[in-house]
């Protein structure tokens, strides 16, 4: 059997495709982090003093705080003295157009796959992409179509400017600034993300998709995501990552936040796929990440999908509170370890409001001696009136040096609730692989079909062309050199 | 068809076969009978390529080609068939979409068309008629919850799909009732054609009353010790297998 779990293990050993690097003059601040960092960020972006106050506030409560260590994951300490918190590439002036851009970084998105042309796109997929290289946005196509439609999708250094208003209201909205150790940080350094406003009433008439790809080294992307759902409005998003190969580790502490008011429904998908490191755990992308959704109104809706397969390490719960009644929160996630990657992801969903419905769908995927634990938490508040909540969490493993664990967290203060949780843990096994081999089809042709077969119930959530992508994503982490 | 000579085998340096000679012209249909752990499915899972089995000596040659030396799934698209005594579950695959995938990677590899879904449905229903399976076992995943019984029909689904040169079936009589029998060796019988051959792999020999054999071989201890005809079949039932074995070893 020795050789069977030799072949199993070379059969997942695969190729980081996007780990280049791009050669182009940056601004970056030195490393280290204090009061004064705080302010040249802010003051970079010309930020109102509001933003600088909330800043530094962040900043005071983060010294505070320490890191969390409650999670199933293990590395070395982080050095946040080490690592530069702004690093943008230079540009001479603002942009009014994809022509300004540098040439090299249209040639990085490309390679990437991330169609920033909006020629190109117009004869393709209707995505418009937000792309945020390092600390800065580069550029937001599709902004004509989008505004027609009342919709508000830009850098949030742009929204700050244009809509501060909304950025007051809802910033730490969802997030408080002193939410958690890497939340604070965030608030306290992030120098850029994504802004999205949808209008009462509107369906926003494309997929919205950021892009983030950390480049510089020795920097940590805190790029913080705001989308605000207005009533009756509806708004599905993407976001997509990568970074180069790097033998250090990076950094990357984002938040997320998303309102959806009445009657508003946001679907939120994600296929991240920043450095895992190599086969020998060296390198990697560290990924604590914040990511929460309030469904403020009656009958709100908020959807996360997650396809998780690159970082070293992943720390990442996406979460909805459900304040307004009948409202929905969905958490469809595939997370892969290979190698010596390790993911501790999850969700939680707060019941608040009545007759408040949450759906988790968690399947994790360990192979070589990735270690991938789900750590889920559904609170039924008192006066959360029959809530229902259903979780199913499977783990497929590969090979005999991984590992899966299962976290399942259940507060339940009102009798009417009714809350199911659901768990297996099944194993690729030799015989399967020679069974479907007997049938014709080749060992990689095989893996990849048993994990599609076990990922689809969450695949089927994503938007048609994401699904594809992380179909195919999946098969090269897989894969070997194969595809 | 298929031609082995003097083959050894061998699992965790332990010997199991210990010299099979045995040759299958096209179109016949031989029977491997021998009592529990003499060897049958290692042979027959040799035969299919497992990897855990070492082949220590002997040779093997399918339609003119050197069997040991093709990986498992070249064997399967040059029309080698095995229907597993103990068939694997696949959860979360359907059986429609495994044999989607297995058909249209043996076509490519005969060069031929793949099938899309509508032509692939087609030929499903239809085979699937033939072996009595209701449809929705079509849509369930491989082998998950199946009974024993119903894991055996599915095998000779695939077979039907498949139409292979040479199938080796290992032990799909055993754990059936009559009618599934019954349902099973018609399915078999109907791929009998001059160009096919069948190894069937069996315990009792209630099969080869509705599969009736060219061949039938004992096999003991790793080595074939007596062929003959199907009456040998018979004689095997009414004196047991330790008749042949004090033959044998008399001899
Ligand atoms: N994977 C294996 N590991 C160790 N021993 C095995 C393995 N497979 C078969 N054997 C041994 O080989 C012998 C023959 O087994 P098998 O070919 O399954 O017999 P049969 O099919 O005739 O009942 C038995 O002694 C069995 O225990
Ligand atoms: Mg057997």
């Amino acid at each position: 059997m020795q050789g069977t779990e030799k072949d199993l293990t070379a059969l997942v050993q695969r190729e980081y495709k996007e780990g280049f690097t791009t050669d182009i003059e940056a601004d970056t601040l030195p490393p280290g982090l204090d009061e004064e960092v705080i302010r040249t960020i802010s003051g970079k972006k010309a930020e109102p003093d509001f933003l600088l106050e909330w800043r530094l506030m962040a900043y005071r409560r983060w010294l505070e705080m320490k890191e969390p260590d409650w999670a199933q994951l293990h590395y070395p300490k982080i050095d946040l003295q080490d690592i530069s918190y702004y690093s943008a590439p230079k540009q001479k002036k603002l942009l009014d157009s994809l022509d300004e851009v540098d040439p090299k970084l249209l040639e990085t998105y490309e390679k990437l796959g991330i169609p920033l042309e909006e020629q190109k796109m117009l004869a393709g997929v209707r995505v418009a992409v937000d792309a945020v290289f390092d600390s800065v946005s580069v550029a937001t196509t599709f902004k004509k179509t989008l505004s027609e439609a009342g919709v508000i999708f830009c850098p949030l250094s742009e929204a700050v400017k244009d809509c501060p208003e909304l950025v007051h209201k809802y910033l730490g909205s969802v997030v408080p600034a002193g939410d958690n150790y890497f939340a604070a940080l965030n608030s306290a350094v992030f120098s850029e993300g994504s802004f999205v406003y949808i209008p009462p009433g509107v369906r926003c008439p494309m997929e919205l998709s950021t892009y983030f790809r950390i480049n510089a080294m020795n920097t940590g992307q805190f790029e913080r995501t705001l989308i605000i759902a207005d009533e009756d409005s509806h708004v599905s998003y993407l976001e997509g990552c990568t970074a180069p190969m790097r033998d250090e580790n990076q950094l990357h502490a984002a938040v997320v936040e998303l309102v959806a008011l009445k009657g508003a429904e946001i679907k939120y998908s994600t296929v991240q796929n920043w450095y895992p490191g190599d086969e020998n755990g060296r390198g990697g992308i560290y990924n604590f990440v914040t990511k929460r959704g309030a469904c403020k109104g009656k009958r709100a809706k908020i959807s996360w999908t997650q396809v998780e397969t690159g970082s070293a390490i992943t720390w990442k719960y996406p979460s909805v509170v459900l304040e307004g009644d009948d409202s929905i929160g969905e958490f469809y996630s595939v997370a892969l370890t290979n190698n010596y990657q390790q993911a501790d992801t999850g969700t939680k969903m707060v019941h608040i409001g009545k007759n408040a419905r949450s759906t988790i769908i968690s399947k994790g995927i360990s192979a070589g001696h990735g270690q991938n634990s789900y750590r889920g938490l559904v609170k039924v508040l008192k006066g959360a009136e029959k809530a229902r909540n259903y979780s199913q969490c499977d783990s497929l493993l590969m090979g005999s040096t991984c590992g899966a664990h299962t976290f399942p967290y259940v507060e339940v203060r009102n009798p009417t609730a009714v809350v199911e949780h659901e768990a297996t843990t099944s194993r690729i096994g030799e015989d399967q692989l020679f069974y479907c081999r007997q049938r014709g089809l080749s060992e990689e042709e095989a893996v990849s079909m048993i994990v599609n077969g076990f990922c689809k119930e969450v695949f089927k959530e994503l938007p048609m062309e994401f699904a594809v992508e992380a179909q195919k994503l999946l098969g090269i982490s897989l894969e070997g050199s194969v595809g | 068809m298929l031609s082995v000579r003097n083959l050894h085998a061998a699992v965790e340096g332990k010997a199991i076969l210990n010299g099979i000679n045995l040759e299958i012209g096209p179109g016949q249909v031989h029977a491997i009978m021998g009592p529990n752990g003499s060897g049958k499915s290692t042979l027959a899972n040799v035969l299919a390529g497992r990897d855990h089995f070492e082949v220590t000596a002997g040779e093997v040659e399918f339609r003119g080609w050197d069997l040991l030396e093709m990986e498992p799934e070249i064997r399967a698209r040059e029309g080698l068939f095995l229907a597993f005594q103990y068939p694997v579950e696949i959860p979360g695959v359907s059986n429609l979409h495994m044999l989607k995938a297995a058909v249209n990677a043996v076509r490519r590899h005969r060069g031929e068309e793949e099938l899309n879904a509508m032509e692939f449905l087609k030929l499903i229903k239809q085979k699937a008629a033939l072996v009595e399976m209701r449809q929705e076992f079509l849509y369930r995943s491989v082998n998950e919850g199946f009974s024993g019984g119903e894991k055996k029909r599915n095998e000779i689904l695939q077979m039907a799909m498949f139409e292979p040169r040479l199938s080796v079936l290992d032990e799909t009589d055993s754990g059936l009732d009559i009618d599934a029998l019954k349902i099973v060796a018609q399915g078999v019988n109907s791929l009998r054609s001059s160009d096919r051959s069948i190894l069937l792999v069996t315990h009792y020999q209630r099969l080869l009353d509705y599969i009736v054999p060219d061949f039938v071989h004992v096999l003991a201890h790793g080595k074939i010790i007596r062929s003959g005809d199907k009456d040998l079949a018979l004689e095997l039932e009414r004196k047991g297998y330790s008749w042949v074995e004090d033959h044998a070893g008399a001899a």
